[in-house]
């Protein structure tokens, strides 16, 4: 882990204790989940303590302590994806993956997270697939998508 | 500077303390005894284990509410009612909830034997935490080892040290295991695992132990 | 851009912008929210830029990006002047034809208009597609106006021009005056009337103020603020600057749910774009007024809507609710002095401000003054943002404006206020919309989430999904909240797979009514809402599962299989094409039947059956 890259992350901010989710948000996006190491350091630099800041890290749900895969397939929970079959889409997402939500599969390339709700209802049932939405999804429609995308390996529009 | 003095009325007694005082220790001080768990009169007041709770009118006509006694400050012309049915109520079925979920931590049992819980609805459970905060305030308030701290959230919340790691600021004190429920188990322990104990209340099967002093036990002879 | 340092300025800004706007009268808005984004309104845009640079115009059209329109189902959404031509699920291949037909010849492209599902008709302009024309659009309209991204949209309509009137012709009591007189309650959910907030927060000691927009938003279902943030925040920016100097603030706050990338990053670029044109910093427009703003990101935390959690979040801490024994408008964030309100509150201030408040209370109910904007998503035929005025039935937002049920079950119910409101049935649905009256049936008008429900929906299984969410939500503070949540799960759990026993009900109703007595903060206090009125208006329901062992509406894996009818099968063999266990056994042409051991009930064949011939059975022998 590269200790200037946090470090420049925290002057980025200041080392404002308000900007600690965004400064999370930011070695997360850089590393892929937060390592041990930069959460001493934020510590030390933000002059909090650590059972603080692991208490943050473990809090929300955004960060993970441990690495995150390549590719985030985000599936949405919330109640109006529910109602339209969501749950049938999870259970396609983790069969075809093979793994449950908050995990990696073992090659790291595909991290599953079921979210409670994007904010785009209007379009649900929602599968995400590193940012970009899918909406009105159906088991199949997973399963077809998931597959292209497993096959074009790196980035390719499903 | 004189103290502000508040005016208050708690089971019908009147009761005068100082402001700024908790409805805990404005009771305590007329001997009105409430039952807590996570509280410690030398840590702060938490207001987790919500089994202090009491029965609270501000003012003539408004609608009365729960809220913990360990943390809720007194407001002149209030009314408070430490065993109303619903106060009654709530505890007991608090109680059944924390002895579900930690029948081998010894406060547990107590409160359910207090508030006369004879049966337990819910799946036996065999957790030695009872997520009260204690040690964590212990170490951060008293000791300054700066050590503990909650992790996660909801149902997965922890007590944990970071990283599961003793960091370089914890002393060893041992004050954490000094305030701790969970270190206390029921006298005799359960008969069977996960059971219901309360032999200590119904006097048919007295414990031969009958500590007086241990903690958070609620027989009359305590002074807590 | 070049800062503006007086009220005189901004107007003469905006006069230059009316005028320097190219003269053509041809004006192609695409939409540019999250959801027409899903479905790929940048390729639209991108596609209508290539097009117009091909074919040749005397005056080049104009062509920009609009906030949310809040019709997202129907994305991406077109608009085109002059003629006010909606079209919807545009896609890049449509484009030419649009600019050579539509644009260039003012012609009308039939297949990409709207079709009205009760007459069959096309419908050309959207003041006229039912799902708009029954609506009162005060705020979402603006956005139909703006680039998000663009400030010089929002003056040229008028922005900050209440803000004006504020800062010089208004004393900031004369403003907290104005606010209380609209009668504007707070649009989050809890409805505590926001010029009594702002008041109260004046009066408050201690220094410095803050204010803060909520855009937590963490209802599942509800994505009112993200359209208003991500569509158009300067009228946020504008209401909160109002409200500062009424309530003698100069920091502001934006607070984004983490999820809402989009949002928060329009919301920065609002900040910004007001930083250079000097509408925020020191002594705005020459008034003497200082006020800066600041978005703090969330991490993913539906307890961070509340606001002590919201708060503490902003200090970095966990988003762990404290007692509102004093409130945080007394002692907020850091501990002093703090105004806190949800976006859409914010949002009708400048409108307040500016029309008076004579005009914002003309409309809705005596108690509940003003619009709404409810997000009606679910099973229902017109999903999307529905902005009306308070006291409008249920019934009139589900039918009228919603266009009934989608996919022809009947609608049984609507899930109104998020994880902290409740289920209402149909017989209920005369009710009017507003702060009080959903309350007395049980439910909340909540932060404006309408989720409907129909034959297909299980209420027990509803009741199931709010418990998982509160119980992952829940900061895991307080004894009742986390433990009650955690056994009421179970119960739950056990009925929608036929467990339980006689007492499961009753126990559900009594742990229901400690974890709403006994928590410390709203999410607790509300959090056994969901299942209390699934059971008060639906407990046939929970019975069914309970002693029959039945799910009614077919939604309960553990109680439902999938059978084949024998008399629609054609024996086409499409179902076991896409079954991954193998269940499906059946030679060509003859019956097919599914093996009850194998099926998972993944639901795959019943997508690609041509006849819909498998069915969903529970309960009794198949």
């Amino acid at each position: 882990m590269d200790v200037r890259t946090v470090n420049d992350i925290i002057d980025k901010y200041e080392g404002k204790k308000t900007a600690l989710i965004s400064i999370l948000h930011d070695i997360q996006d850089r590393f892929h989940y937060l390592p041990e190491k930069s959460l001493k350091k934020v510590a030390r630099r933000l002059e909090m303590d650590l059972p603080e800041i692991y208490g943050v890290a473990t809090f929300y749900k955004a960060f993970s302590l441990t690495p995150r895969g390549k590719h985030a397939v985000t599936l949405c929970l919330g109640t109006a994806c529910h109602v339209r079959q969501g749950p049938k889409i999870l259970a396609e997402v983790r069969r075809v993956l093979g793994i449950e939500p908050g995990q990696t599969t073992p090659d790291r390339q595909f991290s599953l997270n079921a979210v409670n709700c994007l904010g785009v209802c209007a379009i649900g049932p929602v599968m995400a697939l590193d940012g970009k939405f899918f909406g009105e999804m159906s088991p199949l429609k997973a399963r077809r998508i998931l597959g292209k995308f497993q096959k074009k390996g790196n980035g390719g529009r499903a | 500077m004189k103290i502000k003095q508040v005016n208050l009325t708690i089971d019908g007694n009147a009761v005068t303390v100082e402001e700024g005082a908790t409805i805990l220790q404005a009771a305590r001080q007329v001997g009105i005894h409430i039952p807590t768990v996570c509280y410690m009169e030398t840590l702060s007041p938490y207001g987790g284990c919500r089994i202090c709770v009491v029965e609270i009118v501000n003012r003539k006509g408004q609608k009365p509410f729960l809220d913990t006694s360990c943390t809720h400050e007194v407001r002149e012309g209030m009314a408070v009612d430490t065993q109303s049915p619903r106060v009654v109520r709530t505890r007991k079925m608090l109680a059944e909830l924390l002895v579900a979920s930690a029948p081998n931590v010894k406060i547990a049992q107590d409160i359910a034997a207090r508030m006369g819980v004879t049966r337990v609805r819910f799946p036996m459970e065999n957790s030695s935490c009872i997520l009260c905060g204690l040690c964590i305030r212990m170490c951060y308030e008293q000791m300054d080892g700066k050590a503990l701290g909650f992790s996660g959230r909801g149902i997965h919340r922890q007590v944990q040290m970071p990283f599961r790691t003793r960091p370089e600021t914890c002393r060893l004190c041992r004050g954490c295991d000094f305030v701790c429920p969970g270190v206390i188990v029921p006298c005799e322990g359960t008969k069977d695992p996960g059971e219901l104990c309360g032999r200590c209340v119904r006097l048919d099967d007295l414990p031969k132990c009958c500590p007086q002093e241990t903690f958070g036990c609620f027989c009359e002879r305590n002074p807590l | 851009m070049k800062k503006i340092r007086s009220a005189a300025e901004l107007k003469q800004w905006k006069a230059q912008l009316l005028s320097g706007r190219k003269k053509s009268d041809k004006i192609i808005r695409v939409c540019g929210g999250r959801g027409c984004q899903a479905y790929g309104c940048q390729e639209v845009k991108k596609a209508f830029r290539q097009e117009l640079r091909k074919q040749s115009f005397k005056t080049p059209p104009i062509l920009k990006y609009t906030g949310c329109r809040g019709f997202c189902e129907r994305g991406p959404l077109v608009t085109i002047q002059p003629g006010n031509i909606f079209y919807q699920r545009v896609n890049p291949e449509d484009v030419p034809l649009i600019v050579s037909e539509t644009v260039k010849k003012g012609k009308i492209i039939d297949r990409l208009l709207f079709e009205d599902s009760k007459s069959g008709r096309k419908i050309t302009t959207a003041q006229k597609i039912p799902f708009y024309r029954a609506q009162t659009r005060l705020l979402l309209s603006q956005n139909e106006l703006v680039d998000p991204t663009r400030i010089e949209d929002y003056v040229a309509i008028g922005g900050y021009a209440s803000l004006v009137k504020a800062l010089f012709r208004m004393a900031p009591e004369e403003v907290v005056a104005e606010v209380k007189a609209s009668g504007l309650r707070g649009r989050g959910g809890a409805g505590y009337p926001t010029g009594q907030k702002w008041e109260n927060c004046r009066r408050a000691e201690g220094s410095p103020k803050y204010v803060i927009c909520n855009c937590d938003e963490g209802d599942p279902g509800a994505f009112m603020d993200r359209s208003l943030l991500e569509g158009n925040p300067h009228s946020i920016l504008e209401g909160m600057m109002i409200g500062a100097y009424a309530i003698g603030s100069n920091q502001g706050y934006i607070y984004v749910r983490q999820e809402y990338t989009l949002a928060y990053k329009n919301a920065e670029i609002a900040i910004r774009q007001a930083r250079r044109a000097g509408l925020l910093g020191k002594n705005i427009l020459g008034s003497g007024f200082d006020f800066d703003a600041e978005t703090v990101r969330g991490g993913g935390a539906f307890v961070c809507g509340e606001s002590t959690a919201l708060i503490a979040s902003i200090e970095g801490k966990v988003g762990e609710p404290r007692s509102k024994q004093i409130h945080t408008v007394v002692k907020g964030l850091w501990d002093k002095p703090t105004n806190l309100n949800n976006v859409e509150t914010w949002a009708n201030v400048p409108r307040i401000i500016q029309k008076g408040s004579r005009r914002f209370s003309a409309i809705g109910t005596e108690k509940s003054k003003g619009t709404k904007i409810f997000s009606l998503v679910g099973k229902i035929k017109n999903t999307g943002l529905v902005e009306v005025p308070m006291g409008i039935t249920l019934k009139e937002i589900i039918y009228d404006i919603g266009g009934g049920p989608q996919g022809g079950k009947a609608i049984k119910a609507v899930q109104t206020g998020g994880p902290s409101g409740g289920c209402l049935p149909a017989s209920l649905f005369h009710l009017p919309v507003d702060f009080d009256s959903l309350a007395q049936a049980g439910s909340i008008m909540g932060s404006g989430g309408m989720i409907v429900m129909d034959e297909e929906t299980c209420l027990v299984d509803v009741a199931k999904y709010f418990t998982r969410f509160l119980q992952e939500e829940s900061c895991g503070k307080c004894l009742p909240c986390r433990e009650g949540l955690k056994r009421m799960g179970e119960i739950l759990d056990g009925l929608t797979e036929g467990k339980g026993d006689p007492e499961s009900l009753s126990l559900l109703e009594e742990l229901g009514e400690v974890v709403t007595d006994a928590s410390l903060c709203g999410l607790g206090k509300t959090a056994a809402n969901p299942v209390l009125s699934a059971l008060k208006y639906f407990r046939q329901e929970f019975e069914e599962h309970l002693q029959n062992k039945r799910c009614p509406a077919g939604v309960c894996l553990p109680l439902i299989r999938y059978a084949v009818s024998a008399e629609t099968c054609t024996g086409c063999g499409a179902c076991q094409k896409v079954c991954f266990a193998g269940a499906i056994a059946g030679e060509k042409k003859k019956v097919h039947q599914i093996q009850v051991a194998l099926c998972t009930k993944c639901g795959a064949c019943r997508e690609v059956c041509p006849t819909q011939s498998i069915q969903v059975q529970s309960g009794g022998r198949s």
